[in-house]
């Protein structure tokens, strides 16, 4: 997709005044762009690239497990492929994706602000993120790295012969731009709201940025520090991780961890604000328990950093510490519930449209509660013993953090389209992606949680030796085909409806929110005048205002709109 | 079950798998439960609120305290439960009993390397009778793996530097998967084997003959770490009695120890095996430190074989058992755990009377 063919497509419609996209047209007016909604454009580019290397290296891996016998690929490039997709797409998909297009085009709309508070440290973070891209694929055309994305030590320390040193610099760099970002969101979310967006009319979206914000200003830092050790280990001999220098492998453990499993958060929370506001619009109604939701996303984020020792319930951590884990990773499930059942209730008495966004957020929360469920098999030190290092993990954290934020970001997407480009998506093809990214996604994970009860590992090259998971690998990597029609459609059809799409005007959803009352796409400075605040975040009119649906529409555009 | 020729679920083959599966089962209803209702719900709501549709939709409520608690304190309540059945399980995994076999594992890139008290070693296979519990005593040579066997429900990681242990007792006889499932570099997958679960006569049999590779001249792990102590000259300072130099280590194993810093700790595998490689970590108090440090791993004075070697010896070291220094090492050869009394032991463990499955202390006593 070229800027040209947005600038002409928009030009099309007279009425519209210059927006964020056609202002400047000039490579450098992209390049040193101080606006959110450059920059998250700018970001959705990049991950989405990100994403595709990220697909491409999984794929190979799904066809390479068709055959017990791992034909197509060796060993040792099998363990690259993992280890890229591991790397590429947590560290430069999910973690990046909500927060650095969705956060950043929206937080200042939906708090009535012109821009971020530091437009320039939010155009150094993308130049950060880049630089960590740059080198994330140096590092891969000069062979690749195979310790997974976990870095285990000491094997990414002192025994792999691989690119270690550049994909885990690219990595520290890579923390640095969400460093940047969070901090970044927090000021702006502190010191710009509009007058009277008082914090408990802030859209949900916006409080599940701030408590992502908060994990990654407070977790970064100590998985930056983590993974430098790391290099100086294996480039300096400075012993911290390997015992044959005097260090603790199991150290490194619980430094990445402490890191890795908020960051699980980072990329899930996001992922919960999306759907909060997209349940209240397609229900066209408040978000039940308004409260309760904003503040289990501080629970979620708090109890988030408390928990990261169940990863290591067999990594020699101490038995009363294995089992005090435990207890707090059930207690962070919590939050979790109570998000899922508050969506649930905002749909009673809603006046429901199953339009794409909303296909995506019924997907979440499916796929969610399995994830979060079959949370509690590893959550249970018991069950753990078993599971742990299997194809059950895999499962469970895919659906969680696939199943879950890749829904909510298409969904984000889809919702926010028309407000970024001004041109609305095709509608029934939207709605065939949706569902088949669903099902795709099933077929994908369902029978890996089997083939782990049976005892796969994960990160395994061959499994000859044991026929009985053949069906199952099979039955995964043909769900990740459809998967990937699931995900590939959406590429095609928001490019398309670039240029093609229908004009979506100010507010096509009917949606409240102060982003749907600006023109779409937004002016350049967002607002001609800062918005006064007087109203409760999603006042949506209770349907039983309007008997008929007409009646209803209309009147939540009076609402959102005039106001 | 022929409507799904698939398998569905591992072989049930130990005594922690018989524990283990209720409690899986458990938390699967309770997954398919919640999904079910939630997605009923969702399902309903979509349906009966579609837009459009001829629904009450009067006064619906925003927020409701009560309601919160309502749904939040069920599932905490069930979570709760959960973690109490698997902790209660999870510490018994974790205590090993006391009349345990004890088998020692080596994880290397990208092997198994397993021996048995009797000296009988074994490469990616694992012998062990059946209805006799049995402590794995593990130890990585490089990097991190974890040694799982899917049938036994059980797994644990292979730490370099220090010794870890799992523990389980094989219920049925048959061959079972063994797989490292810690990513350990290139040849991951191909770092597994079989366990091979056999009765007790015919493990006794079995470890008789030698394993299965018997070579002619089989030494049980004492005798060699016995060999080692002597050749690296511990008994000039360790011997029978506490010494100015040193204190005795005849029957140390297992005992708490009050070291310099002031704390005590047990001096079990790591502690002793941690006394030999880094001498300085924990002083006895009372001592000062004049024991030189052998290094450890493939390149080290000693490798971690040897170093099990030591362990099992100091461990066998019981009074009378160690020669005052100076006196040729006359000792009968099978001193502490003799070649021949495992495959004797084994029939007479049966579970019926497991407490004589004996220490090495009780064995010595027997004879």
């Amino acid at each position: 997709m070229s800027i040209a063919a947005i600038k002409d497509s928009d030009t099309s419609h007279v009425e519209q005044r210059k927006n964020y996209l056609n202002a400047s047209s000039t490579i450098s007016s992209w390049l040193l762009t101080g606006d959110h909604k450059r920059i998250a454009f700018l970001y959705l580019l990049s991950i989405s690239f990100f994403f595709a290397i990220g697909a491409v290296a999984i794929g190979l891996v799904r066809l390479e497990l068709t055959s017990p016998m791992g034909q197509l690929l060796g060993s040792e490039t099998y363990n690259k492929m993992f280890s890229a997709h591991g790397i590429v797409m947590v560290f430069f998909f999910l973690v990046p994706s909500i927060p650095a297009t969705l956060g950043n085009f929206l937080i200042p709309l939906q708090i009535g602000a012109r821009d971020l508070a530091f437009p320039r440290l939010n155009l150094l973070s993308w130049y950060i993120y880049i630089l960590a891209g740059v080198l994330l694929l140096t590092a891969f055309f000069m062979g690749g790295v195979d310790t997974g994305w976990t870095f285990y030590t000491p094997f990414s320390s002192l025994y792999s012969k691989t690119q270690v040193t550049m994909v885990i610099v690219a990595v520290f760099f890579a923390g640095f731009s969400s460093i940047f970002t969070g901090l970044n969101f927090i000021v702006t979310i502190h010191k710009m709201r509009a007058p009277g967006m008082t914090w408990d009319r802030l859209p949900l979206f916006v409080w599940s940025m701030y408590a992502t914000s908060l994990i990654m200003i407070l977790g970064t830092p100590v998985v930056a520090i983590t993974l430098l050790l790391v290099v100086f280990e294996r480039v300096f001999s400075i012993g911290v991780f390997s015992p044959e220098l005097g260090g603790d492998p199991v150290l490194f453990q619980h430094m990445f961890w402490f890191y890795s499993h908020p960051a699980v958060y980072i990329m899930v929370l996001p992922g919960m604000g999306v759907i909060s506001d997209l349940m209240a619009c397609f229900s066209q109604k408040r978000v039940f328990g308004y409260h309760f939701v904003a503040y289990s996303s501080l629970a979620i984020a708090a109890l988030g950093f408390i928990v990261w020792g169940h990863h290591m319930f067999v990594a020699s951590e101490s038995m009363y510490q294995g089992i005090v884990f435990s207890l707090a990773s059930f207690l962070v499930a919590i939050p979790s519930a109570i998000k899922v059942f508050n969506w649930t209730a905002t749909m009673y008495k809603g006046n429901i449209k199953l339009q794409t966004p909303m296909l995506y957020a019924l997907g979440f929360i499916g796929l969610f509660v399995i994830g979060g469920l079959t949370g509690l098999y590893l959550a249970c030190i018991a069950t753990d013993l078993h599971l742990t290092g299997t194809y059950f993990v895999v499962a469970h954290f895919h659906y969680v953090m696939v199943g879950g934020t890749l829904s909510a970001f298409l969904g984000g997407i889809h919702f926010w389209w028309p407000k970024m480009f001004g041109r609305m998506y095709p509608e029934f093809w939207g709605k065939i992606a949706a569902i088949i990214t669903f099902v795709g996604f099933n077929l994908t994970f369902m029978p890996q949680f089997i083939v782990g009860f049976l005892g796969m590992p994960r990160r395994y090259h061959y499994y000859y030796f044991a026929p009985e998971y053949a069906p199952y690998h099979i039955l995964s990597s043909a769900g990740a085909s459809v998967l990937a029609v699931g995900l590939i459609m959406p590429l095609v059809y928001l490019t398309w409806s670039l240029k093609y799409g229908e004009p979506a005007g100010k507010n096509p959803f009917h949606a409240v929110g102060l982003e749907w009352t600006t023109q779409s796409p937004p002016i350049t400075s967002n607002f001609d005048t800062i918005p006064v605040v007087t109203w409760e975040a999603y006042e949506y009119t209770d349907a039983d205002e309007a008997e008929d649906i007409q009646g209803g529409i209309e009147m939540a555009e009076e609402m959102g709109l005039e106001k | 079950m022929r409507f799904f020729p698939y398998q569905l679920a591992p072989v049930q083959a130990s005594e922690y798998a018989k524990q283990y599966d209720p409690l899986f089962a458990v938390i699967t209803l309770l997954t398919i439960f919640f999904t079910v209702a939630v997605m009923s719900v969702v399902i309903f709501f979509a349906i009966k609120y579609k837009a459009g549709s001829k629904a009450d939709r009067s006064r619906p409520e925003h927020e409701n305290l009560r309601l919160e608690i309502a749904w939040s304190l069920p599932p905490l309540m069930l979570g709760l439960v959960i973690f109490a059945w698997g902790a209660t399980l999870f510490v018994q995994q974790r205590r090993p009993p006391a009349n345990a076999l004890n088998i020692f594992v080596i994880g290397k890139q990208w092997m198994w390397h397993i021996q048995h008290p009797n000296g009988v070693r074994e490469m990616n296979e694992l012998h062990v009778p059946e209805g006799v519990p049995v402590k794995l005593t593990m130890i990585s040579q490089d990097v991190i793996h974890a040694f799982y066997i899917p049938q036994f429900r059980i797994q644990y990681m292979v730490v370099p530097g220090r010794y870890t242990y799992e523990w389980f007792t094989a219920t049925k006889p048959g061959r079972y998967y063994l797989f490292c499932a810690q990513h350990c570099g290139t040849q991951h997958s191909e770092m597994g084997g079989y366990v091979y679960v056999m009765s007790q006569p015919e493990y006794a049999a079995w470890l008789e003959h030698g394993g299965s590779t018997p070579s002619p001249t089989i030494q049980t792990m004492a005798q060699k770490g016995e060999e080692l102590y002597t050749q690296y000259n511990c008994t000039n300072c360790h011997g029978p009695a506490d010494t100015e130099r040193a204190p005795s280590l005849v029957g140390i194993y297992n005992r708490p120890v009050k070291v310099d810093n002031g704390s005590v700790v047990t001096a079990d595998d790591n502690y002793l095996r941690e006394s030999i490689v880094n001498p300085y970590a924990h002083i006895v108090q009372g001592y000062t430190n004049t024991m030189p440090q052998y290094t450890s791993g493939a390149k080290g004075q000693l490798s971690e074989e040897q170093l099990q070697q030591m362990v099992e010896y100091i461990r066998s070291l019981t009074p009378g058992t160690l020669p005052a220094k100076g006196s040729p090492s006359s000792t009968p050869s099978n001193a502490g755990l003799p070649t021949g009394e495992i495959p004797q032991r084994l029939p007479a463990t049966a579970a019926t009377k497991p407490a004589t499955a004996g220490t090495s202390q009780s064995a010595g006593a027997k004879i």
